[in-house]
This record gives C-alpha cells, sequence and structure tokens, in this order.
C-alpha cells in the first residue's frame, strides 16, 4: 500500500477560514485527553483554563497585557512571512527593543520629562530593527538561510540581557538580585484603568499597528510589493521590485514592532529590565501569525487567544497544581493543529493499495 | 478514412473515454483507433484534451468512464509502469532527465533495478546507431543540445520495444533539419510495424506525415480525417472551429526609421553551470519595423530578453533605448521611457498566478503608469477603480474570455491570459515592445489575434522586437530575421528574401564555423 498526497483542484474558501476554528477544538479536545492523563478532571480543568480568566475584569486586564506584545510581533511577522522571509527570532528583537529603550531611564535616571517615553518607545524600536538587520543582511548578502541566522540570534539577546541585568546595569540597592533599577514615572506607560487594574495603552498602539499594517498590505503598492515577491519573486523583478530590499523592509518592520513590544512589557507591566523578560512572546507569536490567517487584524483576535493560554497556564499552576508550562503544550499543539488543518485542506491524502510504480515518470 | 474503428486490426482502441475534473470534462466520450504500422496524428489546440487522453492512454490518469482495448482486450492502465509491460512507450515534450548525470544512467535510472549500466550503455548506442540518432552513452546530459537529449528520451523509449510509441509536440524544440531527422526516423518505426500517437499542432509537418488524424475541440471528437488530403487551412478551421483569420499587413519595405532599441557589444556571463550567456551580442530595432529573433530553444533567448528588459544589469553602455544607455537602468526606468515587455513564461513570470487580473495588471504597469493607477500623491496608494477600469478596457479590447469579472491569472486559458498580457503592454501604446514567444501554447484565433496587433504597433511607428521559436509566426510577422545560436546573434536577412533552409543553417550554428574576424567586422558593421 502507497499513501499519495495530492493538491486539491479546488480548496475549499469556507474551510480556509475555518481551519483556526477547527484547530482550536481540536486543541481543546486533546487538551481534555491530556488532562485525564494527569488524573485531573477535563471539565474542570479546561474550565479554569479557559473560561476562568475571562470572569473577572483583573484578569481580563492581565489578558490585555500579555495580548499586547503577542499582537504586535505578530503584525510584523505577518509582513515578514507573507514576503516569504522566515524571520524565527523576534524574540530576540524583542529583548533587544527592551535593552535599547531602557537605555534612557537606566543610564539617565536624572532625565526626567515628557519627552522620555516617547523617546524609549522610538530607541526600542530602532534597537529592534538593528537586530533583525542582521539576519536580513546576512541573507541579501550571503545568501544565508535566515531561520538559522535568526533564531540564533535569539540565544545571543537572551544571553546579552542576563549579562546586563547581572552585570553593568544591576540595581545597585537591588540586594544583589538580578534586575535594573525601577524606571522613574516618565519612563512608565500610562494604564488606561488604573481603578480596575494594570492595562495600560500598549494595546492601543498594538491596535493602531495592525490596523496600519492591514491597510499597507491590502491598499498600498508596498503592500502589494510584499504579496508578489512573497508569492513570486520573478514576477517580482518582472514588476521591478527587488527582493534583498524587501528581506530588509520585513525584517526592520517586523524587528521593530517586535522592539516595540519589548520596550511596552518593560515600561508597562513589569516596570524595571530583568532577566525574567523572555518567555517566548516572538515564538508564540508564530502561531498567532498563523492562527490569524497572515493577517494582521485575524492576529489581534489569535493574539487575545494565545494570550488566554499564557492566563489559563497560570490559572491552572494555582488550581490544578500543574506546571504553567502546560501553557506551551497547548501552543505547541495549536500550531501544529492548525497547520495540520491546512494541509488538508490544499491536499488530499490517498492511501492507495497495491504496488508503488516506478520511480522516474515524466509527469 | 482508411480504416475504421471497428477494424479489428485495431492495435489500441478507446470507447467512449471520459474524464471529469470536478466540474469540467476534459475529455467527454472520446472515440479513437490506431491501427497497427501507423502514425496517428492527434490535433487539437491547447485546452482541446490532448494531454489528458494522452496522460489516461499511458497511465497517469484514470478515466472516469469509457474503456481502453488493447489488441482487442479491455484493459485497465493504471501506472505508466504498466503501460510500459503492455507495450506503450512516451516521449514527453518536458524531458525529465538528469543534467549532471551521463546518458547510460539517466536511461538505467528510468527501467529500474536489475540493469547492468554497461549492458544498458550497449544497447543505447547499438539502438541509436541502428536508429539514426547517433549517441554516446558516456555523454553528461548537460553537454547535449535540446535535439540530443530528445534522442535520449527516444531510444529510452525504444529499448522497452515498445508497439506504441506516443510524442508529445516532439518539434517544438527542434530546427528544421533535427525535425526532418526525427522524421525518418519515425518512417523507419512505422515501418518495423510500429504505431505512433503523434501529438502536434504544426499541421504542415500532420501533413507530410501523418497516415490519420484525430482532430479533439473542448474534449470532444470533432473529426477524424486523412491528412494528407486536407490542407493546412482545412485542419485549422476542424481544430479552432471557425476559419482563423489571415495577418493583414501592407508589403514589406526597408524600415528606415530612427533606431529605438540597440544592443552593443552586449556579453553576459551564463547563470548556471547548465545555462548559456551571450557572447557580444550586436543588433538595432528600428521605428516601424518588427525584428524577429528564430532560434531552438536554450540558445540565450530568454537571456536576451532578461538583458534587454533591464531584469539583468549589465553595463550602461550595452543597451540603449531611444539613443539612451540604459544598460545599468532597470525595468521600471526602461518602461518608463516607453519600452514594454512580454515574457515568454506568463505564469510566474509575466503573471501572478494566484493574483487577479487587476493585480496583475499592477505588476507591470505600477511605476510607468503611478500617475494614472495611484492616488493621494506619492504615498503609493493604489486607486482601484483606475485599475478595475484599465483591467476592463484591456479585456474588452482584446477580447479577453473569462469565468468571472476579476479572476486569477492562473483561471484563464493560456491565450486569454497570453491576450490579456499582451493587451496589458499595447494598451500603453509602447514605442518599444520586446516579447517573447507571443504566441506560445496559445489556440490559433489568439495566436492570429496577437500577431495582428504586433503588426499593428509597428505600423504605427514603434520597434518591436519579437523572439521566437515559430518560423511560420517569424515568416509572417518580421521584417528582418535575426537568429540566435549558442548566446550569439546572426543576421539572417530581410523576411521576404531569406530561405527556411539558411535560418535552419543559422540555427544549427552554422556561422560560429565562420572565420572570427569577419564575425566581429560584421558586427562593427551592424553600427
Amino acid at each position: 500500500m502507497r499513501i499519495e498526497v495530492s493538491r486539491r483542484q479546488m480548496p475549499s474558501r469556507l474551510f480556509a477560514y475555518l481551519s483556526p476554528v477547527i484547530a482550536l477544538a481540536l486543541t481543546i479536545l486533546l487538551g481534555a485527553i491530556v488532562f485525564m492523563a494527569l488524573g485531573k478532571d477535563p471539565v474542570q480543568a479546561l474550565y479554569s483554563y479557559f473560561i476562568e480568566p475571562l470572569t473577572e475584569t483583573w484578569s481580563l486586564h492581565e489578558l490585555l497585557i500579555k495580548a499586547t506584545p503577542l499582537i504586535l510581533i505578530a503584525v510584523g511577522l505577518s509582513v515578514c512571512y507573507l514576503s516569504n522571509n522566515w524571520n524565527i527570532g523576534a524574540e530576540g528583537q524583542f529583548l533587544m527593543g527592551a535593552v535599547a529603550g531602557s537605555a534612557i531611564p537606566v543610564l539617565l535616571p536624572e532625565f526626567q520629562n515628557y519627552l522620555v517615553l516617547p523617546l524609549m518607545l522610538i530607541l526600542a524600536m530602532a534597537g529592534g530593527a538593528a537586530y533583525a538587520a542582521i539576519p536580513a543582511f546576512l541573507k541579501s548578502r550571503f545568501n544565508t538561510n535566515e531561520i538559522l541566522t535568526s533564531l540564533m540570534l535569539v540565544y545571543v539577546a537572551q544571553l546579552f540581557v542576563d549579562w546586563l541585568v547581572r552585570g553593568p546595569w544591576r540595581n545597585p540597592q537591588g540586594f544583589s538580585f538580578p534586575g535594573t533599577i525601577t524606571f522613574n514615572d516618565f519612563a512608565l506607560l500610562p494604564e488606561m484603568f488604573p481603578a480596575s487594574g494594570r492595562a495600560n495603552i500598549g494595546i492601543l498602539f498594538a491596535l493602531v499597528a495592525a490596523v496600519l499594517v492591514w491597510l499597507m498590505i491590502r491598499r498600498t503598492l508596498k503592500g502589494f510589493e510584499v504579496r508578489v515577491l512573497g508569492q513570486n519573486p520573478r514576477a517580482g523583478r518582472f514588476a521591478g521590485f527587488s527582493s534583498a530590499k524587501m528581506t530588509f523592509f520585513a525584517f526592520l518592520l517586523s524587528g521593530a514592532l517586535a522592539g516595540l513590544a519589548g520596550i511596552i512589557e518593560v515600561a508597562g507591566a513589569v516596570q524595571h529590565l530583568n532577566e525574567k523578560l523572555s518567555v517566548g512572546y516572538g515564538f508564540a507569536a508564530i502561531i498567532v501569525v498563523f492562527l490569524g490567517r497572515l493577517n494582521p487584524l485575524g492576529a489581534v483576535v489569535a493574539g487575545l487567544v494565545l494570550a488566554l493560554t499564557y492566563l489559563g497556564g497560570e490559572a491552572a499552576q494555582i488550581s490544578l497544581q500543574i506546571s504553567d508550562k502546560s501553557a506551551r503544550v497547548f501552543q505547541g499543539m495549536l500550531l501544529f493543529l492548525v497547520l495540520a488543518c491546512d494541509t488538508l485542506i490544499n491536499y488530499r491524502i490517498r492511501f492507495i493499495a497495491g504496488q508503488p510504480s516506478a520511480s522516474a515518470e515524466g509527469n | 478514412m482508411a480504416r475504421s474503428a471497428a477494424n479489428g486490426d485495431a492495435l489500441l482502441e478507446v470507447r467512449g473515454l471520459t474524464k471529469v475534473f470536478g466540474t469540467l470534462k476534459a475529455n467527454d466520450s472520446l472515440d479513437l483507433s490506431i491501427g497497427k504500422g501507423e502514425i496517428h496524428a492527434l490535433l487539437g489546440e491547447n485546452g482541446a484534451g490532448k494531454s489528458t487522453l494522452v496522460k489516461m492512454l499511458y497511465g497517469s490518469l484514470q478515466p472516469t468512464a469509457g474503456e481502453i482495448l488493447w489488441k482487442g482486450k479491455a484493459v485497465s492502465v493504471t501506472s505508466p509502469s504498466f503501460a510500459r509491460s503492455l507495450g506503450i512507450g512516451m516521449v514527453f515534450q518536458h524531458f525529465s532527465l538528469f543534467e549532471s548525470l551521463t546518458v547510460a544512467d539517466n536511461i538505467v535510472l528510468s527501467l529500474g533495478p536489475g540493469h547492468s549500466i554497461e549492458q544498458v550503455a550497449r544497447d543505447a548506442e547499438r539502438l541509436s546507431q541502428e536508429y539514426g540518432l547517433p549517441l554516446h552513452a558516456s555523454t553528461h546530459i548537460g553537454d547535449l543540445s535540446v535535439g540530443e537529449r530528445q534522442r535520449v528520451e527516444i531510444v529510452r523509449c525504444l529499448l522497452q520495444d515498445p508497439e506504441l510509441i506516443i510524442l508529445d509536440e516532439p518539434t517544438s524544440v527542434l530546427t528544421p533539419q533535427e525535425a526532418d531527422n526525427l522524421f525518418v526516423t519515425l518512417n523507419r518505426l512505422r515501418d518495423e510495424g510500429r504505431s505512433i500517437l503523434y501529438i502536434s499542432h504544426r499541421l504542415e509537418e500532420v501533413k507530410a506525415m501523418c497516415d490519420r488524424a484525430t482532430i479533439l475541440r473542448h474534449g470532444k471528437v470533432v473529426g477524424e480525417c486523412d491528412p494528407r488530403k486536407e490542407t493546412a487551412a482545412s485542419l485549422a478551421s476542424m481544430m479552432v472551429g471557425s476559419e482563423v483569420a489571415e495577418v493583414q499587413r501592407e508589403t514589406r519595405e526597408d524600415k528606415t526609421g530612427e533606431i529605438l532599441l540597440e544592443v552593443r557589444d552586449a556579453s553576459l556571463p551564463p547563470a548556471t553551470p547548465f545555462s548559456i550567456g551571450l557572447k557580444t551580442i550586436n543588433m538595432a530595432v528600428r521605428a516601424g519595423e518588427v525584428v524577429g529573433i528564430a532560434g531552438v530553444a536554450g540558445n540565450g533567448q530568454g537571456e536576451l530578453f532578461d538583458l534587454v528588459s533591464g531584469e539583468v544589469a549589465s553595463t550602461k553602455n550595452a543597451v540603449f533605448l531611444r539613443g539612451q544607455e540604459v544598460g545599468n537602468l532597470g525595468i521600471n526606468d526602461r518602461r518608463k521611457m516607453g519600452a514594454a515587455f512580454v515574457p515568454e513564461e506568463r505564469l510566474g513570470h509575466g503573471a501572478v498566478p494566484g493574483m487577479t487580473l487587476t493585480d496583475n495588471l499592477l505588476l507591470a504597469r505600477h511605476a510607468s503608469d503611478a500617475v494614472a493607477l495611484q492616488r493621494f500623491g506619492r504615498i503609493g496608494w493604489v486607486w482601484e477603480e483606475m485599475v478595475d477600469k484599465a483591467t476592463k478596457r484591456i479585456c474588452e479590447e482584446m477580447d479577453v474570455r473569462k469565468s468571472a469579472e476579476n479572476p486569477a491569472a492562473s483561471a484563464l486559458s493560456g491565450g486569454n491570459l497570453q491576450k490579456f498580457i499582451m493587451g496589458r503592454e499595447l494598451d500603453r501604446q509602447p514605442s518599444v515592445l520586446v516579447v517573447n514567444q507571443p504566441t506560445w501554447g496559445v489556440d490559433a484565433g489568439a495566436a492570429s489575434r496577437i500577431r495582428q496587433a504586433l503588426i499593428d504597433l509597428a505600423a504605427s511607428g514603434s520597434a518591436v522586437l519579437m523572439i521566437s521559436q515559430d518560423l511560420d509566426e517569424i515568416f509572417e510577422v518580421a521584417d528582418r530575421i535575426l537568429v540566435m545560436h549558442d548566446g550569439t546573434i546572426a543576421e539572417a536577412g530581410k523576411a521576404g528574401d531569406v530561405t527556411r533552409e539558411k535560418i535552419g543553417l543559422l540555427m544549427g550554428g552554422a556561422h560560429t564555423e565562420r572565420d572570427p574576424e569577419e564575425t566581429s567586422m560584421e558586427a562593427d558593421h551592424a553600427h
């Protein structure tokens, strides 16, 4: 017997849109099985994982805080992936953005006025973009695989942050704990509804970025260039577009947005730079991109879903006494299943009884 | 009709064969019979269903309904290897050979396990001698010409001792002389009692060589005839379903207009070890003139197109548009100077298959028509109404037939997409048009429309450079003919004076054996 995978003549449009929903449903189903295997009541476990965080105001605030970096990064990555540039290193760009933006409150603690926050945001975007420029340069100049280089640079960034907060940037009054001084008030993002929770205006940046990038992709020539070069570089060259320039554009844009996400995280929820900043938003955002159908507006919805898995993981740690790493399990299953759904929507798998045919056929 | 389908001596018979893809009936209840020892032509336009039929005969597709009889017995051809075991061999239009391996390696690979390379090499060389297809088993495929590669495919097919050989558009890649050699081989195979199913849209060939012809249109058999008793025009009208308009042109005269496009001493190194570079190319196209470049595929035509279009950068003074040096300018800068380009590959070069027609309009014209197609100043905002309007205008002007208002490029038939791509450029009224294979795989009706458009454009005072492998097309459209061989260009002469034989010799590389000094003097002379 042999297994044949062939492209479907007419992939269903309906299922292409439903794919993330189906993947989510399957993830929840598989999650229930995992909980059962762990000896927990699946219904109760799923409730505390996915429903409970949505029932209280303060945790809705937390949801926005977690969704903000996911959406920001995913919006940038969607441009990368649409243009066929596989930036896997957003986590590193997120960290380097956070470092660059933190430089002002950490190194110039006396510099306190309304310019501080805008400058921090700009520096963070520049830092993230500069760090993303490395794999872009290596790809366009030496044809290096950007998946490997951008991924490896994540580890460099993680170790760099670790060294900074334990060494030169450590808070002298911090009882030897790693971490910088707490930022002054001018260096912190304002909270939106301080009475009910700590959600800050970072989510507005994420929403604005999503809408702007969506408009760019749908309505402008630049977005057209992104789509053409992503689908067909040869035709892109016929249109006079340059793949090398596009690589830089996509990496710089996604690096800048990841850097912005980094400083929003630091200047918002955490209020200082520490060694625990890297919790994998840059990787989870890859799932957000695919769950959001490579559409920046889709990334907003998908970012909220992924943020829920983080919250659920924390909730499950308390109420079910299982590791909050279970959130990673859910995220992994979700990515696997959404890609599996997409594959089955575009391809048909057939099991054919009989002899395999000779290998070298003309067609 | 020489033999009828009911005749007992049919080698292969097809009854009511139907293949449905989704809602499309690619083959609709076809009947066909191929007698022993006959060359049977399968004629039809692109999309008529020839490939589908042949793939079912060779086992790479399974029919939806109907039956195939082999020597009178119903068989179900489940795979190409089963087809070969029956005695059906096939030579594909697009070769499936590994360039970095030798002839013998390639043949052994296709035979499956249990054959020694030495034995296969001996058999292949013996067969190639017998049938006048000289080959050395130890040559690498990468070093062979296209015609020689086809020999490898034919010898590979003959090694299985087939009774029926299917040839898919075999002469589309050959020079006239190479094609003549192929015909000798085919006649010999017929004399041995083998049958040949010959797929082609070259009517002259079919008339000269085939005993019987079956004509397909829209997936149905619309006629069976003895092609020797038909004229090319009557065969064409059966294929198309109506008379094909003849191209109208004024008498050819010497064109003395201003030189609008010129290439001077342009050389390009080969991009890959198996591709061709350009060697000191010199040529010029005047206003009002159509210059045709003939040549066998893969002799540098694509590279020349890239050089002229600016997709590959060259030195500043290698290419001139309207007297200005443009060799270092990109394709959009050249478009802004009035040039337009139509590449050979429609899907994947001239158009993005998955994108709509409006997007594909933007593909070629976003820079040259920036003012008309963008709004809100210079922020790159696409003015969709204007793009829609231009798309509609082009579709109407060129009679592009489509199933939806704004379908994806891949949803159009080859002819309709080519009409759209030509229309996209003609709509700008370019002063220089460079087109590679304008009617490749395009149905006869669309082809004549496109050729007429090229002639009309030149008549209006533009310069047209047309690269084509179709000699008939070149003679029909061009004022002056150049020939490409192995990355060089030779002047053949005015279309009215030059003979096919001369062009054939140049296509085979006759001019390269001349004194190099003479060639370079000619090049100087061309300025």
